[in-house]
This record gives C-alpha cells, structure tokens and sequence, in this order.
C-alpha cells in the first residue's frame, strides 16, 4: 500500500473541504477502496474516513411515502429494514444477491454505488488499462474478457459496473443528493455513473470532492411492490458477482401492464435502464410472448466485446425470466437464495 | 502519516491502540493483541476465514479499516472460548470431524455464533446459507454444516437443562 494521510473530518463541510485537495479519496467502510489500495490499483495521497459524519446513517420516511437513506445506512440494515423491504423488495433483494453476509455488515450506500469495476486488468498493475492509467491502452480487449461488457461499451474500454443494488435504482428512479465544494446537487442514479467512451476514467457524474450524502427512491417506486424481482446469474450460486442481472417491476391491472420497469446488470459501464422495453410492455397483455419481444427489444443494440457473445443470450433469458417472475409476484418472504433463477430453497430463513 | 489511537472492546476488554493509517482490524488483532486464532486468507474479501464479529455482526477483519470502527465491541474465536473447556460450537465441530487442515474454522465458528444468536433453531438451508460467505477447501462442507445442526441441539439442551 502506497503512504498517505489519514483524515478524519467530523462535519460534512468539513470533508468536502479536505476532499477538495486533489489526491484525496473519500474511504466508508473501505471493502472496495482497501482492496484496491492493497494492490496499488487505487493509490490516493490522502484518505477522507467519512464513517463519523453525523446524520448520514439514517432511513428517513418522506410524507409523500419516498424514503431517503442516509449513505453511511449499512447494506444489510437497509434490506433488513421491514419497510424497505415491503416498500421495495426489489432492491431488498438485490442487495442480499451481493457479496456475503459479513460484507454486507459493513458496506455502505454511497460505497456500494460508487464501488469500481472487477475487471481483472483494472486490478492488475502489470496490464495496460485506460480507466486505471488514462492513454496506457486496454488489455481486456485482447484478453479474458467472457465477462465485459457488451452494451454502451468502447474500444477504450470494455468494463462493467458491478453493483447489483444499483440494477434495481436505475429502474426505479433512485436520485443521489450530493453536497460538494459549491453546494448541493441532486443526481438521477441512471446518470451517476458514465459510459467510457474516450474517456474511461471520468467513472461517474461526480466532481472532485463531491459526496454522496443520501439516496432517495420516489412514492412512484413503491407502486411496484406487489410485482417486482431482481434475478442474477452467476457462477456460483452465492458469493459471486453477476455474469448478468436484471430487475423487472410491473404494475399490472386484470392481466393488463399499466406500466414496467426494467434494468439489466453486469452488461455495461452502468446499470442498463430498458426504457424502449419498457414502452412497448405498457398497455400490453402480459404475456411470455410480450415479455421476448421486450427483451429482445432491450438487447438490440448490444454487441460482443470480445469472447462474450453469450452473455447476450444470457442476458435476453435473464431479462424475460425476470419479468415472468415479477407476473408471478413479490415473494412474501426473501427467498433463501435472494434473486437465484432457481427454485428457492424450502424453509430457509435469510438471517445474517 | 501519522499514527492514530484507536479503542476497542475486544473479548470484552478495553483496549487502546496506535495504528498506522490503513489498518485492518486483523492486523491489529493478530499483530498487536496477538490473538492469532483469526486467520488471515485472501485479505480480499473473498473466502471468510477472518471473520470476527463487530458489534455482534459478522464481519471481514482484513477488510476493516480499524479506525472506521472506533469504540466497536470485537469478538474473536478467543473471546468464544470459554476459560475452561470448549464451546458447544467448538466440541461439535471437533467431534464431527468438520475440521481438517483447520484454516476455515475459526471463521465458521463465528459466522455459526452469530447465526445461532439469531436463530437457535436453524433449518439445514438456514446454516448454508450462513455459511455461503465462507469457504473450505477441505471439507466439502457436509460435515460443517452437520457441525452447526449439532451445536446448536447442544446449546438449546444446555439452556434447557438450565430452566430446570
Ligand atoms: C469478495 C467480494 C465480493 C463482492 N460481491 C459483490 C456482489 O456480488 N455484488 C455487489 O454489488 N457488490 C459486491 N461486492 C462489492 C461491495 O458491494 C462493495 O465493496 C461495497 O458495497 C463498497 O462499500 P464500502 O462502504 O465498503 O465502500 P468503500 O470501499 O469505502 O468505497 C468504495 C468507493 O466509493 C467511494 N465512496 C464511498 N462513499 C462515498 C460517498 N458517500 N460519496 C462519494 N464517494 C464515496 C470511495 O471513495 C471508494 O472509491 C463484493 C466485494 C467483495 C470484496
Ligand atoms: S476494460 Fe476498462 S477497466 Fe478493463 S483493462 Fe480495459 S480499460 Fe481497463
Ligand atoms: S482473509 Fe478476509 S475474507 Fe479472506
Ligand atoms: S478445513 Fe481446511 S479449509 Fe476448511
């Protein structure tokens, strides 16, 4: 690990305020940012520990019904928490699809959004990578790349955004309040982080000393709670990150979709909002043949980066599963292997 | 660089410790509190054989900044063992031969304390999904698993044996 300064600023002024010296890195619960410093792939001068800031921890009720996480809220207490969970199951069940139990205790919301990409060659100092060092080139072009990305990518870079809980926020409009260096701003999630483009390292909308203080899901998400999954294919059944994922959300009347929702992970720089799918489902029966046409529909413009023209299969599978699924109805209880395309397990309880 | 102090509650005392910036809880709990009986794997968060707990939850101590848990409760595989004998987690994982080369099984203690805290009556699915951020190279896992069922009749009968 490189040398750098330990601060630890105890207001949210005052974090911004040392964030705005260039070199600093904003460090939550450090289950990302440890890792990458411990291989030299993250090597900031000064690290801003912004777990001690006041009033970030929060799950905040709004009178319209919305609800507003504090981004210190840990992953596990926000799917825990029984009226999130109601409220959005959906993202309940992505964030118990991710990592493990003891991960999960202590990742936070601002952490998990702004988590960095698994790609091999990002991680490994010995390899040309774009993102990691601007104009050095990308070995995962050439490389291993059955996992990269086959949607928004360019030959700059092929990497995708690994988050699962972010799947379900792009699809439901989640908005991240940010405070930074000339005040607050307010960020919709499916424009937080970026394509690459030519220029991959830009990862996000943030702007240098920018914080993530909150996140907030609109009442309008709420009315999807009767018909919402999360489903995640991976290659192993736990602990893993997604090949591909997608969360699909519906509001049906008497077999008719008034209105869906869909976004797909592990398939691009971002999470993948389908809104062209989701227009052709609204007003449609829901039918297995309305739910290809969709998938289809959000996949058309998706091309193989290198070894992965499977994932494309995959990911149209996943995506018209999900969508079955969430017809069938919000499981009552989490199931045992939250957002698994398979058949839960029978009597399982998902405790810790 | 400089060095913070940092408190902690580890196995029920109060410690106070310099710490370089960077810090993981392991490094502290096996370098400076020579509680070596936390493992020490991957170091990336990816197989579960230093999981601790904090506060009563399980947790990756090699990936815990220690200064971003000031004041937390730390509860280790030392702090479960009882000053005499063994915990009932421990006898059952020893008489069911859940252990081989040993290096997951403090971790798996752990992650089966905090799951039994919470549910002492556990399904079978229940303790495979508890122990799914866990890995063993050795055991292929039927053995934990049958382990934590064991241990936890054993707690359940010790508390009622106590009732009466
Ligand atoms: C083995 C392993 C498996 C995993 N599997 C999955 C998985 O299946 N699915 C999944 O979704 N995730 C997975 N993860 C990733 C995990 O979800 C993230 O590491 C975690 O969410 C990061 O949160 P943190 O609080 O630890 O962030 P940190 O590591 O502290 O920070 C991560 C990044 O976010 C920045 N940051 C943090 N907070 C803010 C803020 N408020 N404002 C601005 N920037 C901020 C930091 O500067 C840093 O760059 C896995 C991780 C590991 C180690
Ligand atoms: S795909 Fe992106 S992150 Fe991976 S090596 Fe290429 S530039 Fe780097
Ligand atoms: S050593 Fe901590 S998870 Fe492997
Ligand atoms: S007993 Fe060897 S790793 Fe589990």
């Amino acid at each position: 690990m490189n040398r750098f300064d330990y601060i630890r600023p105890v207001s949210v002024p005052e974090a911004i305020a040392a964030a705005a010296v260039p070199g600093s890195a904003y460090l939550a619960a450090g289950t990302n940012l440890l890792d990458l410093m411990k291989v030299g792939a993250s090597r900031p001068e000064r690290v801003i520990n912004i777990t001690r800031l006041p009033g970030l921890d929060r799950i905040e009720w709004l009178p319209d019904g919305g609800v507003r996480v504090g981004t210190l809220v840990r992953n596990s207490d926000l799917a825990y928490d029984e009226r999130f969970a109601k409220t959005f199951p959906v993202v309940a069940e992505a964030l118990l699809s991710g990592a493990s139990a003891q991960l999960r205790n202590a990742a936070t919301v601002g952490g998990n959004l702004m988590q960095r990409t698994r790609c091999a060659y990002f991680h490994d100092l010995a390899g040309a990578c774009n993102r990691r060092e601007p104009g050095s080139g990308c070995d995962a072009l050439g490389g291993e790349n059955r996992l990269q990305a086959v949607l928004g990518w360019s030959e700059h870079c092929i990497a995708t955004h690994p988050s699962d809980f972010c799947v379900p926020l792009a699809a439901l409009d989640a908005i991240v309040e940010v405070e930074g260096p000339h005040g607050g701003r307010e960020i919709a999630l499916d424009t937080l982080h970026r394509l690459p483009g030519a220029t991959p390292e830009q990862e996000t909308a943030l702007l240098p000393g920018e914080l993530i203080v909150a996140l907030r899901l609109p009442a309008e998400a709420s009315s999807f709670s009767r018909n919402a999954r999360y489903i995640k294919l991976r290659e192993r059944t736990s602990y893993a990150f997604a090949v591909v994922s997608a969360a699909a959300a519906l509001e049906v009347e008497g077999g008719t979709i008034r209105k869906a929702r869909i976004a797909l992970g592990g398939v691009a720089a971002k999470p993948w909002r389908a809104r062209e799918a989701e227009a052709l489902l609204e007003g449609k029966q829901a039918t297995a043949q309305a739910f290809a046409e969709a998938a289809e529909l959000a996949l058309a413009e998706a091309r193989p980066s290198g070894d992965n023209a499977f994932k494309i299969e995959l990911a149209h599978r996943i995506v018209t599963r999900a969508l079955s699924l969430a017809l069938e109805g919000t499981p009552q209880a989490m199931p045992a292997l939250p957002a698994s395309p398979f058949p839960a397990l029978s009597g399982a309880n998902h405790v810790i | 660089m400089k060095h913070s102090v940092v408190s902690l509650t580890i196995n029920g005392a109060e410690r106070q410790m310099l710490v370089a910036p960077g810090s993981t809880l392991i490094d502290v709990l096996r370098e400076s509190q020579g509680l070596t009986g936390t493992r020490r794997g991957c170091e990336q968060g990816a197989c579960g054989t230093c999981t601790v707990l904090v506060d009563g939850k399980t947790a990756m101590s090699c990936m815990l900044p220690v200064e971003t848990i000031e004041g937390a409760h730390v509860e280790t595989i030392e702090g479960l063992t009882p000053p005499q004998g063994l915990h009932p987690i421990q006898e059952a994982f020893l008489q069911g031969f859940a252990t081989q080369c040993g290096f997951c099984t403090s971790g798996m203690i752990m992650v089966a304390a905090a799951l039994l805290a919470k549910n002492p009556n556990p399904s079978r699915e229940d303790v495979v999904r508890a122990i799914s951020g866990n890995i063993c190279r050795c055991t292929g896992y039927e053995a934990i698993i049958d382990a934590i069922l064991d241990a936890a009749v054993r707690i359940r009968s010790a508390a009622h044996a106590e009732a009466a």
